[in-house]
């Protein structure tokens, strides 16, 4: 058996510095929510449960089954190792994945894994996760299984989109191409995360129901969850039309925001043509730019984290 | 399966192969980050980029072309990129007609895209030269002492170690599919895409539970070997001076690409 | 000294009889899903010793072993060379039982022989000169030290068997614990592991399904089936006793 490449992996040379840079940000600061989040919630016995259930996923990939016309269907698995094994916990088991993917095969490149990890890890995790948390008290076992199979698709556009944005920053493609292009192919990738998420999470439904109950791993989240999952799905089914159909709008927010030019010319020098107005077009600005976005983002990640604690 | 299917490491008595993994990781990020930064149509840098390599190459005894015959994996991505060709205000260099599209390549659409395929293939290869002259669990003890959070590394740590075993459960479920579902003559074999997407998910649903049970088996091995949550490492490397000198070399060999590409 | 069961009775070979290794007195567990697994088992092994645990698979016999490092623990006590097993002392008992698990699998789940059959002394908090000296003397009684740098994933079974025994051994266990150690071996494989535990200087308990691995390396043999000692004695005795033997699945080798 030889391994295959799946189509979000990027490889190295594909994002700008830029582009990578604010994406390791991201996936460093919820990465170390999900490493204190899980020290403190599991017990000792989660290493070796979540070292070997990196191996399944890995595995999982593996798994296929013919569609048509010489395609097959196959799982990423982001949603559903969310689904077993709880979102935090989840996260950090895709994170290994798309590691060792990185490392033992090229598959995706290694400056940009901080973008594969959050397009293929923390996103799918929380979408996925998300929305099944929202009706996983129900007693209704067709109903969650219904509501998993829409969370595994919604996972995979959301990492699909977020794989375009960067791509599109990173001056790879224009927005009206790589939006729709990524989307419609993904969108028939995602049935066959579905589908094989329901069917897999419908056998263990059969013959190992005490897995997916209350109390067991998979119910270590906090509902709010379901607040931050459906936050993003909802931002993904309105944002995608509007990126697609309107390019132009969004560049000129973009634009305006001074990204655009960040991604475009950022290929040629580790300072992007990127400015703070009352600074002015120095090297400074553009560096405490990129600082600020980094910080606006990890804020809004503590605020977040903070509000679930409250909560929880 | 034949054990190695996975392995990528290629065993050598070489310098490179005895380098410090450290040294190695580092050298190697700093090298794809370099990429990242050349403008494009630093054409100069490029080259001297690929000579680093091509050095790389020789003082691991792999042969010149080791990692040049192993690079092109990253090649099926460059499709996402291929309309910047047509989409960069530019100079036309080149005009055709497909399908109902009236297609111009400009020289700073042609510029661009070759860069980003050159960057690319420059960054894989010495990716590829990592793994091959570093063992797998040398990677790992790198990653421990360059502070990557031990639960990351202990996960990957068994990731590897069972991949071997569970991709080996895997081929037999699908072997075990195919040798049920063979078809009478003039008939397909096997229901529609739902019956068969069902039949995966099954099987990924039994592997599922399989991997979860022999969690607890390994967890009830570790417990009887003294393991109470908290866990141990030994790393059996030490810098040598070689390292460090090889370090400073590479790196400053990766600054004068820097200048080359921006003169 | 003779023991009495529904059976027969079986003479116990006499050897160390101070020296007590095992002490387990009136042992009784059931899974959460109320199959009773142990019912009040009872047995003694003397220093020394080299005792076969036979019966057919769902007997006890996996769940006694796990019962004698603490993994599992309800009624009844357990006693290492005179330390009765409790929670506080967990890590000392581990330390003395070296238990080895049939799916080697399971038991080698580090990348490297080395760090394998170094996490036992590690996780006894050893320093590392003494971790290092272990590893290679745990090695070299199972005739696998050229193997210290390879990978797991690179071993054949039998030497995966071999080098389970090791990660135990590392850690100077008072007595050693074999569940199934000769399955899926392949004959020359096996001979060589038999050939191994019959050198090894330590107390063994091991259970088996190989009734001749029995006949050939262990004086003594316990009979186990439904969660009792159903026979305790001497091996050339039971070996005899067909209607034991068939009442219980077994065979004559």
């Amino acid at each position: 058996m030889h391994y295959s490449p799946v189509p979000m992996h990027i490889p190295d040379g594909f994002l700008t510095i830029f582009v990578s840079v604010i994406c390791w940000g991201i996936t460093i600061f919820t990465l170390g929510l999900s490493i204190s989040k899980t020290n403190k919630a599991l017990g000792e016995k989660q290493i070796p449960l979540m070292g070997v259930m990196a191996a399944f996923i890995f595995a999982a990939q593996m798994i296929n089954f013919p569609v048509a016309g010489g395609t097959s269907g196959h799982l990423l698995g982001g949603a559903m190792a969310a689904i077993v094994l709880g979102p935090w916990a989840g996260m950090l088991v895709m994170t290994a994945v798309i590691a060792v993917q990185a490392l033992l095969f090229q598959d995706g490149g290694l400056v940009v894994m901080g973008a594969n990890i959050l397009n293929m890890g923390l996103l799918t995790s929380a979408v996925g996760y998300g929305l099944y948390r929202s009706v996983s008290g129900q007693s209704n076992n067709k109903v969650k299984l219904a509501v998993a199979g829409v969370a595994a698709w919604l996972s995979v556009m959301t990492g699909a989109l977020i794989t375009s944005l960067e791509l599109w920053l990173s001056g790879i493609s224009d927005l009206q191409v790589v939006v729709p292009a990524m989307l419609w192919v993904h969108a028939v990738i995602g049935l066959g995360e579905a589908l094989i998420t329901v069917s897999a999470l419908g056998f263990i439904f059969r013959t190992r129901p005490d897995l997916l109950g209350e109390g067991s791993e998979s119910a270590m989240g906090s509902r709010n969850w379901a607040y931050v999952g459906g936050l993003i799905a909802l931002i993904v089914v309105l944002f995608s039309p509007f990126a697609s159909s309107n390019p132009d709008g969004l560049e000129r927010v973009a634009g305006d925001l001074g990204f655009l030019n960040a991604g475009q010319s950022a290929p040629y020098s580790i300072i992007p043509d990127y400015t703070l107005p009352f600074l002015g077009e120095t090297a400074l600005s553009t560096i405490a730019a990129g600082v600020i976005g980094v910080l606006v983002v990890g804020v809004i990640a503590i605020l977040i984290g903070r509000g679930m604690k409250a909560k929880a | 399966m034949h054990f190695d299917a996975f392995d990528r490491y290629h065993e050598k008595e070489s310098f490179i192969h005895h380098l410090d993994p450290r040294v190695k990781v580092v050298v190697t990020i700093v090298f794809i980050v370099s990429n990242a930064l050349l403008p494009d149509g630093a054409w100069m840098a490029f080259a001297f980029a690929w000579l680093f390599l091509l050095l790389a190459n020789v003082f691991s005894k792999l042969g010149l072309t080791y990692t040049t015959k192993r690079s092109l994996i990253a090649l099926p991505f460059a499709f996402i990129a291929i309309t910047i060709l047509f989409s960069m205000p530019g100079e036309p260099v080149a005009s055709f007609k497909l399908l109902m599209w009236n297609l111009t390549i400009t020289d700073t659409g042609l510029l661009r895209f070759v860069s980003i395929l050159i960057r690319s293939w420059l960054s894989v290869q010495l990716a590829i030269l990592l793994v091959a002259t570093t063992r797998f669990p040398d990677l790992i003890h790198a990653f421990e002492h360059l502070r990557v959070p031990a639960i990351l590394t202990t996960i990957i740590a068994f990731l590897y170690r069972y991949l071997f075993v569970l991709t080996d459960e895997v081929l037999r479920l699908m072997r075990a599919r195919e040798s049920r579902s063979a078809a009478s003559a003039g008939n397909r074999s096997g229901g529609g895409v739902l019956w068969r997407a069902k039949v995966a998910g099954n099987m990924a649903g039994q592997l599922f539970l399989r991997s979860y049970e022999r969690s607890d088996r390994i967890y009830n091995a570790m417990l009887s070997r003294g393991y109470t949550g908290h866990l141990y490492t030994l790393n059996p490397h030490e810098m040598q001076s070689r390292d460090y000198f090889v370090t400073a070399f590479a790196i400053a060999v990766i600054f004068i690409v820097q200048i080359i590409g921006r003169l | 000294m003779p023991h009495s069961h529904p059976h027969t009775t079986f003479s116990i070979p006499k050897n160390n009889e101070d020296a007590l290794c095992v002490q387990v007195r009136d042992l009784h567990f059931s899974y959460p899903d109320g199959h009773m697994a142990l019912e009040s088992v009872s047995l003694k092994l003397c220093d020394g010793d080299k005792v076969a645990l036979v019966g057919p698979n769902g007997a006890g016999k996996s769940t006694l072993m796990l019962h004698l490092n603490g993994i599992l623990g309800a009624r009844g006590e357990v006693e290492i060379r005179g330390q009765r097993l409790t929670r506080d002392n967990l890590p000392a008992i581990r330390a003395m039982v070296g238990l080895v698990f049939q799916n080697p699998d399971d038991q080698l789940f580090s990348p490297t022989v080395f760090e394998d059959v170094a996490f036992g002394p590690l996780h006894m908090g050893l320093p590392e000169e003494d971790v290092r000296a272990r590893v290679d003397s745990a090695l070299e009684a199972v005739r696998m030290s050229s193997y210290k740098d390879r990978l797991s994933h690179h071993l054949s079974v039998g030497e995966k068997k071999r080098i389970a025994i090791a990660t135990v051994l590392s850690m100077n266990p008072s007595i050693l614990i074999l569940d199934e150690p000769s399955a899926g071996l392949d004959p020359r494989a096996r001979r060589t592991l038999i050939n191994l535990l019959r050198e090894l200087p330590i107390t063994m308990l091991v259970s088996t399904h190989d009734m001749r691995l029995v006949q050939e390396l262990f004086p003594r043999t316990i009979v186990m089936d439904e969660g009792r000692v159903v026979a305790d004695g001497l091996t050339s005795e039971i070996l005899e006793d067909e209607k034991l033997l068939t009442a219980h699945g077994l065979e004559k080798p």
